[in-house]
């Protein structure tokens, strides 16, 4: 495979300095609806928060890859004297938790980075600067990107079976 | 499909047991809009004034604004609505923190109350799931460790959890609802809810919140955060730094206290000690309160951080938000600020009003002092002073001996003591017990906010008008020049015109007119927040907010597609106001109860007074005695409420 130059999006977290407002979780579920902005509802938000006051653990969490299966092995982490599990950490939509699925279909979802926009969205309304933004330009071998759809599909896949999915599409496409 | 609204409410019949889910009016909300206005309506329609306050009719409301769970920052507050055991009258208490907003999502409106379980249990609403929870395991519990019992039980961190504590159990008057870093604990609320033997309400939510008109919808937010960073680079000089910024009081952000320390009164509200705050005390108090303090945290979708999250060694954690940092230290005379981080712990597991319950106990050693209550009632209490309010506050809480007396509230107890007791219980405004301010001049606007707010609550009145006057016409003209937020530009004018000292100062100016317009504009701001749901630190309260008369009518239509302008929502304002006062002047509300504590000026005119009153009452289309006219009422479209009145003998035919 060929090396090129790619643009990394990153969004830097400092946890320190989140309020726990949740502004990301709401504006993301918001950019994110059809039509733009014509709903909101967290549990639909590509960033959730692992919240724990009186714990003081505030961290915000990016979707991230789907995975059909959860880990064996699951560690923990002590920062700062306070207790984080593998999955508190984690970007994956995995069956072992609710996180980052669809509430009503229970499709994975992922960050886009919202893509075409200046800067995120959640960055944008995270006036406590919890959140920033920059690019960073690395060289890297360039792999095929999945689409939403192809990772939509491939959770379908490994949940239902291959043929199943493939029956509930010609079906469907009958009906059309 | 509804827009911002969820369209339902769920109504509990908790002696009973039964669980209803009922489709809400849409044309309520045209004439009333949610939150407060919804609230009241019900309880106008539901609860007659022969309900006393711990009655099975009476009703416990939990209702979200109109625009809760909107993307509006700073939208999120529960709006709990009763009647008050401490007053008889309508009692209405808002918490912010994330309760209402997950009620929103999980499709609901109000939650209403009615009747009493036998047995102590809890409520779980998970979207269309709602059980009534047997509770026994969560007796006597803390109201910050309810909340997390329930959340491990249920095995979701994400449930939003109001619960009360003991006091609340115990139906102590001023017991609050605690949640999270929120509380709504005044008047006595959390008693109503413990009389009900409801513990806890835990919402989780995962629907959507719909909005008509989401590009403008969205603008608007955008520009309200883009005038909250703005604003946050310029605060209001010439005044404290608590009222420059934006949000509730910053008390957990600033640790200079000069100006509470050395302007409240020490003990039951009577000793000012102007030279307390030193360079010692302010280092130590500085030192303390950022031990203390983990994190600066904010309700939903708000960037403010008003509260913060308390660490101290030897105790458990939790949140705190406001003035109550001070209220113990100030009550007891204790000169040391990690007395008030520790004595509130304890009072936020209990569940009790910070505001109110020092007060209560201040009081109750100003009897011991005077004679009227003896050694007897004070049997086992510490000599010190920390002690003895420690000691105290766990009798009030269970009730136990003069605890069970002084656990009424200071007007209360007071008439149960006797022996002159009722002297003692000086600082309250129809029997609920008022900051610890005493001032000389009397002030105009605050004598009518004081005497006729129906929140009884000053920090819940005020706001939008500078507290004082600014010494130099320099500063005014720089303070009105983007002051956009007047409803009139003759306010300006009467900013610009008023001074420190001479004619144009207190008591004639500002004069009773400008006075009565004065308190009709913050006092519509309030109502629009309460009925939408909006934080006051973001609208009513501060100088300069994000919010105002001119935004709010473009917020409210592209958010629900109802067609409104300011007039219309003057309009519901003007509703609002006459259905919480109907509701007051039916239970029994009379012109004689409208008037501050005797000592809270030095100075006072009492023909002045009179005028004041006969005006306020006149602009808002009310009677001499404070009651809705007839013709008022109908302007309003509210001639439900004249012929209730009339039936009643409360208005006369005429
Ligand atoms: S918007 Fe920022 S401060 Fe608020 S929860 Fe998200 S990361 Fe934290
Ligand atoms: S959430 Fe992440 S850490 Fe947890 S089981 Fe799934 S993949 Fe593993
Ligand atoms: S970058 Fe965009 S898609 Fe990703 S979490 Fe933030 S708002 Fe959502
Ligand atoms: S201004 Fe403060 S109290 Fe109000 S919603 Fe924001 S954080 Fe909460």
């Amino acid at each position: 495979m060929s090396k090129a130059m790619k643009k990394v999006k990153v969004i830097k977290i400092d946890v320190d300095k989140c309020n726990g407002c949740r502004a990301c979780e709401l504006i993301c579920s918001a950019f994110h609806a059809s039509p733009k902005y014509s709903s909101n509802n967290p549990e639909r938000s590509r960033i959730r928060l692992i919240r724990d006051p009186i714990k003081d653990i505030y961290l915000p969490v990016y979707a991230g890859e789907y995975t059909p299966a959860e880990c064996t092995g699951r560690n923990k982490y002590v920062i700062d004297g306070k207790e984080y599990n593998e999955c508190d950490t984690c970007r994956a939509s995995c069956p072992a938790r609710d996180l980052f699925k669809e509430p009503d279909s229970g499709l994975p979802l992922k960050c886009d980075m919202c893509d075409g926009e200046e800067e995120p969205m959640c960055v944008k309304w995270c006036l406590a600067k919890a959140l920033t933004y920059e690019e960073r330009e690395e060289e890297r071998e360039e792999e095929p990107q999945l689409g939403e759809m192809e990772i939509g599909l491939e959770s379908l896949v490994n949940r239902h079976g291959l043929q199943k999915v493939m029956d509930t599409v010609a079906r469907l496409s009958k009906k059309g | 499909m509804g827009y911002a609204e969820a369209g339902f409410n769920l109504e509990i019949d908790l002696t009973r047991g039964s669980i209803e889910r009922v489709p809400t009016d849409p044309g309520l909300s045209k004439l009333y809009l949610g939150g407060l206005g919804t609230n009241a309506k019900i309880l106008w329609d539901r609860v007659p004034p022969e309900v006393e306050p711990f009655a099975p009719e009476n009703l416990l409301i939990f209702g979200t604004g109109l625009l809760v769970g909107t993307p509006a920052p700073g939208c999120n507050r529960t709006i709990i609505s009763t009647i008050s055991p401490q007053t008889k009258l309508m009692a209405y208490s808002m918490m912010g923190g994330f309760w209402a907003p997950e009620l929103k999502y999980a499709g609901y409106d109000k939650v209403v109350f009615r009747g009493k379980s036998p047995e102590l249990v809890y409520v779980y609403i998970h979207n269309d799931k709602v059980e009534i929870r047997d509770a026994s395991h969560l007796r006597g519990k803390g109201a910050v460790e309810t909340q997390e019992l329930i959340r491990k039980e249920l095995k979701d961190p994400n449930v939003q959890v109001a619960a009360i504590g003991l006091a609340g159990e115990n139906r102590v008057f001023t017991a609050s609802i605690e949640q999270g870093r929120s509380s709504a604990s005044r008047l006595g609320i959390g008693a109503v809810m413990g009389d009900k033997g409801l513990k806890a309400i835990a919402v989780r939510g995962t629907k959507d919140v719909n909005i008509a008109k989401p590009a403008e919808y969205m603008e608007l937010c955008n520009d309200v955060l883009k005038y909250i960073s703005d604003r946050e680079e310029k605060p209001v000089p010439g005044v404290m730094p608590i009222l420059a910024g934006l949000g509730s009081p910053q008390e957990m952000l600033h640790t200079d206290e000069k100006w509470h320390t050395e302007n409240f009164s020490w003990g039951n509200s009577r000793t000012r000690r102007k030279e307390f705050w030193t360079k010692e005390i302010e280092e130590k108090w500085t030192e303390t309160q950022e031990n203390a303090r983990t994190r600066l945290i904010s309700c939903y979708n708000c960037p403010m951080k008003c509260g913060a999250i308390i660490s101290l060694p030897g105790m458990s954690t939790y949140m705190m938000k406001c003035f109550s940092k001070l209220t113990y230290n100030m009550a007891a005379f204790v000169d040391d600020l990690d007395f008030g981080f520790r004595i509130a712990q304890r009072a936020t597991e209990y569940g009790v009003d910070g505001f109110s319950t020092p007060q209560i106990m201040a009081f109750a050693f100003e009897l011991r002092e005077a004679g009227i209550l003896t050694d007897k009632d004070f049997e086992g209490c510490p000599d010190d002073n920390e002690g003895k309010f420690y000691w105290l506050l766990d009798r009030i809480v269970r009730r136990e001996g003069i605890g069970n007396i002084l656990a009424d509230g200071t007007h209360w107890a007071a008439q149960h003591i006797g022996n002159g007791a009722e002297a003692y219980a000086h600082n309250n405004i129809k029997k609920h017990e008022q900051l610890p301010l005493k001032l000389g001049m009397l002030n105009p606007i605050y004598f009518l906010m004081y005497c006729t707010g129906e929140k009884l609550n000053i920090t819940q009145i005020e706001g939008q008008f500078p507290q004082a006057p600014f010494p130099t016409m320099e500063e005014r003209e720089e303070f009105v020049k983007d002051w956009v937020h007047v409803p009139d530009e003759k306010f300006k004018q009467y900013l610009l015109d008023w001074e420190m000292r001479g004619e144009n100062s207190n008591p004639y100016y500002p004069t009773v007119d400008m006075s009565v317009d004065i308190v009709d504009w913050q006092e519509k701001m309030h109502y629009i927040d309460d009925a939408l749901g909006m934080c006051a630190g973001l609208s009513s309260f501060p100088l300069k907010p994000p919010y105002h008369i001119h935004n709010y009518p473009k917020f409210i239509s592209a958010a629900t597609g109802m067609e409104i302008d300011e007039d219309g929502l003057a309009t519901i304002y003007k509703r609002n106001r006459n259905l919480i006062r109907a509701i007051n002047v039916r239970r029994g509300l009379k012109r004689e109860d409208e008037k501050p504590p005797e000592d809270h000026w030095r100075k006072r005119f009492p023909e002045l007074e009179e005028q004041l009153l006969d005006a306020y009452y006149k602009f808002k289309g009310w009677n001499e005695q404070g009651v809705p006219t007839k013709e008022s009422l109908h302007e309003l479209g509210m001639d439900y409420i004249s012929e209730d009145l009339e039936k009643r003998g409360i208005l006369s035919y005429e």
